[in-house]
């Protein structure tokens, strides 16, 4: 019980080609981990038989819509839940098609951790190269990449050795923070959750092992005090008849009752009075906790503005570099206007330049091809039409992404990352 | 070192609140939807604290098959009272009245599926642009790939394939005239999570969640409650059981399940051993394994 409560959350995502066996490792952690009800189980077990499989096929667990299950794959992000009596989980699974990189995008931007599944047989292939890219992209503080199918390599340790190698070889070129490996056979069960008696020679832990035990505490920037002010609090009511609330999620830094802190886009300086929520006053807040603020002077604030602390102010302009992973099937168009939301703030942009386009595979800078289309990630300037106050993404994930939107179907077609 | 790091329970918390809080920022006339079931309970909960000390700033509403547990409605007349808040009621039966849903016949016949349009016809009444919801990911495989803002064509439909991607914490609510958005605050709790955050914070529940006598029958292997709305076979014997429920719905399609869980460590004890899920209890979606894809489709929440 009181354990219970202690309990921390992780968010990860899962990568890998198709067939890599991202569906039966999920289904195994699952499984294993006994988050798996009786009526799940019988559900697979029936459509196993139907399908006539040797197995119970663990991948049944984690595929979703009907046209999926049609057509035998996974092509959207799904969302799934266990728990140890260490941790909760929030598995976004993406799928792992060319076409996809959408959806990794999408479900790696809010995970702590990325788990990328190397078929043990193949070796490294072009897709271990855009996963892995797209991993350091978007900031993920924790790779693991899991070796799988060892047992059809007859659990060697040469083979895993090898291919640690040449990932490592392809991921100091990239800026990822924490590596890990691990060999894995999601079918039988080896490392995932159990230790494998079928390879004495990996000394390290188990996927599960990992996963309730890496450190997560420093994911969150706690350096930079940032706060997006999301709506303001008025009561109106006699009991609180003067108060003034600034609603928002902390995204970044600690703010502390009495810190000296100045509101953008405005400039006005002041000192915290109280941080509130519901069940009282804190002394101190921190991402990403939600909470609502009140200053000592009467500022004129309102949402979209940002609460800082005078002496570490982020960046303040209307133009912006920024990494763009493009998401809709009708291309960026260079010189065309968007919509673009960055934290609580909405403003419209000019799209001024296409800088590159980036092969993800090769991670050449292409300056000559600035088509971005369908999945395609490349550098732009934008200019914005009023300030954004922004820290880079590699510095704060909250205050360093934006999305820009398409202004006439509303859609949802950039996701990008701040440079400068 | 110091560090500086939620539990599971307050980030959660705090993702909901933040969501709750868009909605209210990005949308001229938001609605909650309360079922009075512990979902919503605790959607409810978190809006008041989103907004605290002011009062909640939309109203909630109520889709009434007519076929509640009694305790249901009971409760949610003492809950909307003290939480200071307006009450919509939609009501399944003036659907009916006004010809817009047939209902069904038969032993089964249930009013579950009639919700849908009472829904939808109170979004437009009210002409709400967001409805909030209490709708989980890990009720169901086709749960598991919703947004928490989930944008709905002019007819209420959702479309699977074509959901807008939703990136790290920011969420798109641009939409065109007489679209609207379902949104879903807690999205990423379970079953557990709810309860674990109703014992730690004290939240009042009916008493249909806690271990009662009742008089049930056994159909299909699911335990039922009797009642005027459903109609018995010779065959199916009525008896006092020792019930709870895990999920509180319409009358006709909400089982109970054989308990001696009669406080909130015990249910969550009980939770923790179970090995079924919640919506197991519920007949609606046993109907085809793609049931509630079907019917999410369609526009049900
Ligand atoms: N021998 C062996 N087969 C595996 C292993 N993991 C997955 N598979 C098989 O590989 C195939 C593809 O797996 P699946 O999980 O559907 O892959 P996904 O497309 O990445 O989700 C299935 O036939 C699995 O049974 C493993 O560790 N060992």
């Amino acid at each position: 019980m009181s354990s219970y409560l202690d309990m921390e959350l992780l968010r990860f995502s899962t990568a890998g080609s198709v067939d890599d066996g991202k569906s039966t490792l999920i289904g195994r952690l699952l499984y294993d981990s006994k988050s798996i009800f009786e009526d799940q189980y019988e559900a697979i077990e029936q459509t196993s038989k139907k399908k006539g499989d040797e197995h119970v096929n663990l991948a049944l667990l984690t595929d979703g819509l009907r046209s999926e299950r049609e057509q035998g794959i996974t092509i959207d992000v799904a969302y799934r839940y266990f728990a140890t009596p260490k941790r909760k989980f929030i598995i976004a699974d993406t799928p792992g098609h060319i076409q996809y990189t959408r959806n990794m995008v999408t479900g790696a931007s809010t995970s702590n951790l990325s788990i990328i599944l190397i078929d043990a047989r193949k070796g490294i292939i072009e897709q271990t190269h855009r996963h892995t890219f797209i991993a350091s992209l978007l900031g993920i503080p924790h790779v693991v990449f899991c070796i799988n199918k060892m047992d059809l390599v007859d659990y060697s340790e040469e083979t895993f050795e090898k291919i640690k190698k040449e990932v490592e070889a392809f991921a100091s070129k990239l800026d990822v923070k924490d590596i890990h490996f691990i060999p894995i056979s999601a079918l039988k069960g080896d490392n995932v959750v159990n230790k494998s008696e079928n390879m004495d020679w990996y000394k390290g832990s188990t996927l599960l092992y990992l996963l309730e035990n890496i450190h997560i505490g420093s994911d969150h920037n706690h350096i930079d005090c940032r706060f997006p002010v999301q709506s303001v609090i008025r009561p109106h009511s006699d009991e609180f008849h003067d108060y003034r609330g600034y609603a928002g999620r902390i995204a970044g830094g600690v703010f502390k009752k009495g810190d000296k802190v100045i509101a953008l886009p405005s400039g006005f300086s002041s000192k915290i009075k109280s941080i509130d929520t519901m069940d009282g006053e804190l002394q101190e807040a921190y991402a990403p906790m939600s909470v609502s603020m009140t200053l000592e002077d009467e500022i004129d604030i309102s949402r979209g503005d940002m609460i800082v602390r005078e002496n570490n102010q982020p960046n303040v302009s209307q133009d912006v570099d920024v990494m763009i992973c493009w998401l809709n099937d009708k291309p960026l168009q260079a010189g065309g206007k968007y919509a673009v939301k960055h934290t609580t703030n909405d403003a419209r942009c000019i799209i001024k330049d296409v800088r590159y386009k980036i092969d993800i595979n090769t991670l050449h800078r292409n300056e000559e091809d600035k088509n971005i289309g369908m999945n395609d990630i490349g550098r732009i300037a934008i200019r914005t039409t009023k300030p954004l106050y922004f820290d880079s993404y590699r510095r704060n994930r909250n205050t360093g992404s934006l999305i820009i939107i398409d202004e006439a179907t509303h859609e949802t077609v950039g996701a990008g990352m701040i440079l400068t | 070192m110091q560090t500086y790091n939620l539990t599971h329970l307050k980030e959660l918390e705090s993702e909901a609140i933040y969501v709750i809080r868009e909605v209210a920022a990005q949308f001229e006339n938001p609605v909650l939807l309360f079922s009075g079931g512990k979902d919503s309970i605790v959607c409810a909960h978190l809006a008041k604290k989103a907004f605290y000390p002011a009062k909640l700033p939309f109203p909630l509403m109520h889709v009434d098959t007519g076929h509640n547990f009694p305790e249901t409605i009971a409760f949610r007349d003492k809950f909307i009272k003290e939480l200071g808040a307006e009450l919509i009621v939609a009501s399944v039966q003036e659907s009916i009245d006004q010809g817009k849903v047939v209902e069904e016949k038969g032993f089964n016949a249930s009013r579950n599926g009639l919700q849908t349009v009472t829904l939808l016809d109170g979004i437009e009444k009210h002409k709400f642009d967001a409805a909030m919801g209490g709708a989980r990911r890990d009720e169901e495989k086709a749960r598991a790939k919703e947004r928490f803002f989930s944008h709905r064509d002019e007819f209420g439909q959702w479309d699977p394939k074509n959901q807008r991607p939703e990136l790290w914490n920011i969420f798109n609510g641009f939409k065109n005239f007489g679209e609207n958005f379902r949104v879903f605050p807690i999205s990423n709790w379970t079953e557990m999570d709810v309860w674990q955050y109703i014992l730690a914070e004290g939240i009042e529940l009916p008493p249909l969640y806690f271990a009662h006598e009742r008089e049930c029958f056994v159909r299909d292997g699911v335990v039922m409650s009797t009642s005027k709305f459903i109609p018995q076979r010779d065959t199916e014997e009525t008896k006092t059981m020792q019930v709870r429920f895990r999920t509180i719905g319409d009358m006709t399609c909400t089982g109970a399940v054989e308990s001696d869980a009669d406080t909130l460590e015990k249910i969550i004890e009980e939770v923790a051993a179970t090995r079924t899920t919640e919506r197991g209890t519920r007949s609606d979606d046993k109907r085809s394994e793609a049931a509630m894809e079907d019917r999410k489709r369609q526009g049900y929440f």
